[in-house]
């Protein structure tokens, strides 16, 4: 029989030589196997290759010049005639087009703002529950936002207000996080009015109309009860927006006029364009596909067939019939006379669109909800409406987040369709009318190239953004 | 004798370790170990997670690679030599904490996989051999079901059963019985304890010192990489001599 | 007990509708079933008025008359005297060939990336790693729109391959055997010098080739049975695969020799390239920006489709001795296509949908016939889009089908 009692521990040693440093990273994941140096060999190759053609095309680059034939030429005198070089200067000339598409340049500031107020919109629902973050988001998104509007035109009172306007944001997101809410539910009213301009009632009236149906429902449902008290409140709410609306707005922009340039449909374009498409397409669409959701998942025959009907009919066919369903039918389906915008029709069938891949979305979260929580809703005697809203959605769609915006990312890649309708987003309506430059005529790589940049920048963002909530989703479960 | 069991100890060597380290990148996870198992020893290893009990004994059938020293599994050294690999880890079976059965494959195909793709055995001898040693794990009526149709319990003994179908000459077992509940535990201890009865040499890590003081003839305790005591086991759980076995003991023992 | 006496005596109120659980979910159903008859309603008293309105009905007897078109890429006979039903059939086949060998380079290419991103090899795996960010995260209409910019603008005109005085402009590739010209990619075509004799208009050749292929790939399965058989019964199996390699190749090579194979090469004549199969740049631009955006999705379903099979199987394959290859090919693989197909089979529905996006190059498709130019001849809008989104929905259920029978044929057994 073996005994053996260690009395003085062995400490820690470091590796021998050949077990440590570059040598062995080397050895391990570069030149293992002959398989495994063959690869290396390719993939250095490669890199040799891709180098080789795109550098010396990236560093000759021309950033100043009026023209493509001008770009050649100052290529061909600093680099030698046969030299390859970009002509960065088609960007430079034109980047305006790209981002803002046809509105006016002296009114630059106005999506600016919009922009700079969506990041500060979303940051109590991004991170409601973390006041240092949100303040960080917002203090962040504030100074550039104060930076961009001081690079463009507008008076120097309007630039002092809005400053001081963002700046106590900033201090209200670290401090009172949860008065930013109000920013937030204000938020699309004020968008539509500064991106479109016109009369500020119009956004109130519109507004006024929700505070019909909430009014309604707030003085019915204790003595009618929940569900008709809330249809009663809809109906006033249509009736206020049919009838109207229209009228009081008018009337109140008499009495006290409130008004900026109304700014055409027409001149949206660029990423303005896809960000007005995007954002408003899976804001919308997430209430509708959560109600799917829940739709498909009831236990009513009716519910759950005309549900699972509309999921998959919106899976089955592609983004482009629905977009063409926007500029070709719709006329058909609504009432004669009917005409509106087509960057309005162009949103609802988006929504549409979106909402059935939000709905499989929000069904799987669901479905990773553990059966233990309905029942535990049920046993403490609330009904289905609150047993969704405090116990089950919370946790869904908390699960739901990634995919969502996943779906977000497909959606925003997917806004480049729209061209095939004739409007002017970045990618190929913008570059189309560029490139139609007697100018510019004969670019491509760079256009493509800088459009194709600002996606990747913004979608890598949003995936590592996904990630990184699922990383925490998985530690927060276990 | 320690226990009741009947010790058949010869003194051949089957396991031979001398000078052993390894790192985890700089880690240092095992520290100058020695060992010798005797064919028909039963050793039971424990010690504290993270003490480096399990990677030593995925090191005898080179699960993980050992960077000093010299590890040699009935006369066979294991070193980068695939053929050597081969070799041991033929001789040698091993029982995982998770069980690791194949969810795609029955029982029956779970047990025949290995004697006909490594040892070539006819389809017929193969099958014979898997009943008769789920007969011995006392499951032959699972043979055409899927891992997934069965219990925990019923799914570690098949994993010995597994095993077993190899004909190995060294069992290993790796925390068999932590990732089972409790009603199960004493079904695999059971089968455990059967083959004990029949001679094989275990290496077990485990924390069941039920089963230790029933069946091991040493039991080691390791720490921070190292052995750090080892005897057999009347006098280790009776009298430990050194200070951190003493601490474990009682934090395992619960009093 | 007044109280006792009232319980049972339940008549019906008005409120029960909507709190009794027995009347609810009915009362509701109804209410759903009234607001969605009377959406629909709406909807068609619309339409039938604004088709009033533009003197307009529904009528399909338009797809009986002539297109009046040229089509550029016909795999079904079509010339412009032919319907357009005929011309929609054209597109709809054009949309399935795209859609196919799109699924099939990007899953051939999607499945080599997967399997080389998860290898050891820091290079090779940054690499796949940056192909894969690049173009997930970019638009595919932007590979499409630049594939199809790139072909057109930068390539030489047909008539630049000329040889005049022994020298052309442009020049073709792999050992002259390609043109790319910047309307169409020209490659050799095969061909064969005695031929099997047509019988009814039938290209007899062809079938026999494609049965000599199925054959020998029945012979190869029996030879692998009796392998099987071999390996059963004496515990070793047999060395088969240059057998294999024989039977799959020798008697298809053999044939081929035997009725002269050849390839024909196009030849620059006249205006253009003649002989040779030509490629318009449409397909080819579509088929390639589909087959590498979806090659890098498919890189990224294979690497965690494989990295979801936990280590501990193959830990265990290990401890039993198999070798790496056989533990992937016993373990691994089974269970890694379990978790592939699924995700698979979703990614060629949405490449077969994403072939519509080719419209940015002028392929027409489904889209580009029926609903393209069709349309706007007829100026049947309602017709139009109403056949081709129903094409489209049945071509993706049927790929759904396939999808759902293969999980149910594979779904791993629980309890």
């Amino acid at each position: 029989m073996q005994t053996f009692v260690r009395t003085e521990m062995l400490t820690p040693q470091a590796p021998p030589v050949t077990e440590r440093g570059v040598v062995k990273w080397l050895r391990e994941n570069l030149f293992s196997s002959a398989l495994n140096i063959g690869l290396t060999l390719l993939g250095i190759a490669t890199l040799y290759y891709v180098v080789t053609l795109s550098l010396p095309w990236l560093l000759n680059g021309v950033w100043t010049a009026s023209s493509l034939t001008e770009c050649r030429s100052i290529i061909a005198q600093n680099a030698g005639p046969d030299a390859s070089g970009a002509c960065w200067a088609i960007i430079h000339a034109r980047w305006y087009q790209f981002i803002y598409g046809f509105y006016p340049p002296e009114l630059y500031w106005r999506p600016v703002l919009a922009f700079g107020l969506l990041l500060v919109a979303l940051a109590p629902i991004l991170f409601g529950d973390n006041a240092r973050n949100a303040g960080l988001l917002v203090s962040i998104v504030s100074a550039l936002t104060i930076l961009s509007l001081f690079l463009v035109n507008m008076p120097m009172w309007l630039f002092l207000a809005l400053s001081a306007g963002l700046i106590l944001a900033s201090y209200l997101a670290y401090t009172r996080l949860n008065l930013l809410w109000y920013l937030t539910l204000l938020y699309p009213f004020l968008t539509v009015w500064l991106l479109w301009g016109g009369s500020l009632w119009g956004q109130v009236s519109i507004m006024a109309g929700f505070g019909v149906l909430v009014a309604a429902y707030r003085l019915l449902s204790p003595r009618l009860g929940v569900p008709i008290a809330t249809g009663i409140g809809v109906v006033a709410a249509v009736l206020w927006w049919l009838l109207l609306d229209d009228k009081v707005a008018e009337a109140m922009q008499h009495l006290i006029p409130l008004a900026i340039t109304p700014i055409e449909s027409d001149k949206m374009g660029g990423f303005l364009l896809a960000f007005i498409i995007g954002v408003s397409s899976i804001s919308l669409s997430l209430p509708i596909g959560i109600l799917l959701a829940l739709g498909r998942q009831s236990d009513m025959f009716l519910v759950k067939a005309l549900s699972v009907g509309f999921i998959e009919f919106v899976r089955g066919v592609p983004l482009i019939t629905m977009l063409f369903t926007a500029s070709l039918l719709l006329q058909y389906f609504l009432p004669p006379n009917t005409n509106f915008d087509l960057i309005l029709r162009v949103v609802i069938l988006v929504t549409l669109f979106s909402a059935a891949y939000n709905a499989e979305v929000v069904r799987g979260g669901l479905a990773a909800l553990p059966k233990g929580q309905y029942e535990a809703a049920d046993a403490l005697g609330l009904d289905y409406w609150q047993a969704q809203r405090l116990i089950i959605m919370p946790q869904a769609l908390k699960v739901s987040i990634p995919g969502i915006v996943s779906t977000f990312i497909g959606l925003f890649k997917d806004t480049t369709l729209v061209t095939f309708v004739g409007l002017a987003e970045p990618l190929r309506g913008i570059t189309t009318i560029v490139r139609a430059d007697i100018n510019w005529k004969g670019v491509y790589w760079e256009p493509y190239l800088f459009v194709g940049a600002i996606f990747f920048v913004v979608c890598y963002g949003m995936s590592r953004y996904s990630l990184y909530l699922e990383g925490k989703l998985r530690t927060d479960h276990n | 004798m320690a226990n009741a069991l009947q010790t058949n100890m010869t003194q051949e060597v089957a396991i031979q370790i001398t000078a052993m380290n390894k790192w985890y990148g700089t880690f240092h996870v095992l520290r100058d170990i020695n060992m010798t198992v005797q064919t028909g020893e039963r050793i039971v290893i424990c010690g504290p997670s993270g003490s480096g009990k399990s990677t030593l004994i995925r090191c005898v059938n080179r699960l993980e690679e050992h960077q000093q020293g010299q590890i040699i599994v009935d006369g066979t050294e294991l070193t980068n030599d695939i053929k050597n690999i081969d070799k041991v880890r033929s001789e040698v079976g091993m029982v995982f904490q998770h069980f690791n059965l194949f969810p795609h494959l029955t029982i029956m195909e779970n047990l025949t996989l290995a004697p006909i793709w490594v040892r070539k055995i006819p389809k017929a001898e193969a099958d014979e051999t898997a009943m008769y040693f789920l007969n011995k794990v006392k499951i032959p009526e699972q043979a055409h079901k899927y891992p997934g149709q069965l219990s925990g319990g019923q799914q570690q003994r098949v994993a010995i059963a597994r095993s077993l179908c190899m004909k190995p000459r060294i069992m290993l077992f790796d925390e068999p019985t932590s990732a089972l509940d409790p009603e199960m535990i004493k079904e695999v201890l059971d089968t455990m304890i059967g083959l004990a009865q029949d001679g094989m040499t275990m290496i077990c890590v485990t924390h069941e010192m039920g089963f230790a003081q029933a069946v091991a003839n040493r039991v080691i305790f390791m720490d921070q990489g190292q052995i750090v005591e080892q005897n057999e086991p009347r006098e280790f759980f009776n009298n430990p001599k050194s200070d951190r076995t003493k601490l474990f003991l009682s934090q395992i023992l619960g009093h | 007990m007044t109280l006792a006496a009232d319980a049972p005596k339940e008549s019906f109120r008005l409120g029960m509708l909507i709190y009794d659980t027995r009347y609810r979910s009915i009362t509701i159903q109804v209410i759903v079933l009234i607001l969605a008859l009377l959406f629909v309603a709406w909807l068609v008293d619309n339409t039938r008025h604004n088709l009033a309105i533009k003197g307009k009905d529904i009528d399909f007897s338009f797809l009986w008359r002539r297109a009046g078109y040229d089509i550029g890429q016909t795999l079904i006979p079509y010339t412009n005297d032919s319907t357009h039903f005929r011309a929609a059939l054209v597109g709809l086949v054009n949309t399935i060939v795209v859609a196919v060998i799109a699924s099939i380079l990007s899953t051939v290419l999607g499945v080599v990336l997967g399997v080389l991103r998860l290898s050891n090899n820091w290079i090779v795996s940054r690499l796949i790693g940056v192909y894969v960010e690049m173009f997930r995260n970019v638009p595919l209409l932007l590979w499409i729109v630049l594939i199809g910019t790139v072909f057109s603008e930068t390539r030489p005109q047909p008539k630049d391959f000329k040889v005049v005085e022994g020298v052309s402009k442009a020049s073709m590739s792999l050992w002259n055997s390609v043109a790319v010209t910047n309307r169409s990619t020209n490659i050799p075509m095969p061909m064969l010098d005695r031929p099997l004799p047509a019988v009814g208009g039938i290209d007899t050749s062809l079938l026999f080739i494609i049965a000599l292929i199925g054959g020998c790939i029945w012979v190869n399965r029996l030879l692998l049975r009796r392998a099987r058989i071999v390996q059963e019964t004496t515990g070793i199996r047999p060395v088969t695969w240059y057998q294999s390699l024989l039977v799959l190749i020798l008697p298809t090579v053999a044939a081929l020799m035997a009725m002269g194979f050849h390839l024909e090469y196009p030849v620059f004549k006249g205006f253009n390239f003649q002989g040779g199969i030509s490629f318009d740049h449409a397909f080819s631009a579509l088929t390639l920006s589909l087959t590498l955006y979806y090659a890098a999705v498919t890189a990224e379903i294979v690497r965690s489709g494989i990295q979801a099979i936990s280590r501990g199987q193959s830990e265990a394959a290990f401890a039993l001795g198999l070798r790496p290859g056989r533990t992937m090919s016993l373990i691994i693989l089974p269970q890694a296509l379990r978790v592939i197909i699924p995700p698979m089979i979703s990614q060629w529905l949405s490449l077969t949908k994403d072939t519509s996006l080719g419209i940015a190059v002028s392929y027409l498709d489904l889209r580009g016939t029926l609903g393209g130019i069709t349309l706007n001849q007829t100026g049947r809008e309602l017709e139009c889009m109403l056949l081709m989104m129903l094409i489209y929905l049945i071509l993706s259920l049927i790929i759904s089908a396939f999808g759902n029978l293969y999980n149910a044929s594979v779904k791993l057994k629980e309890r």
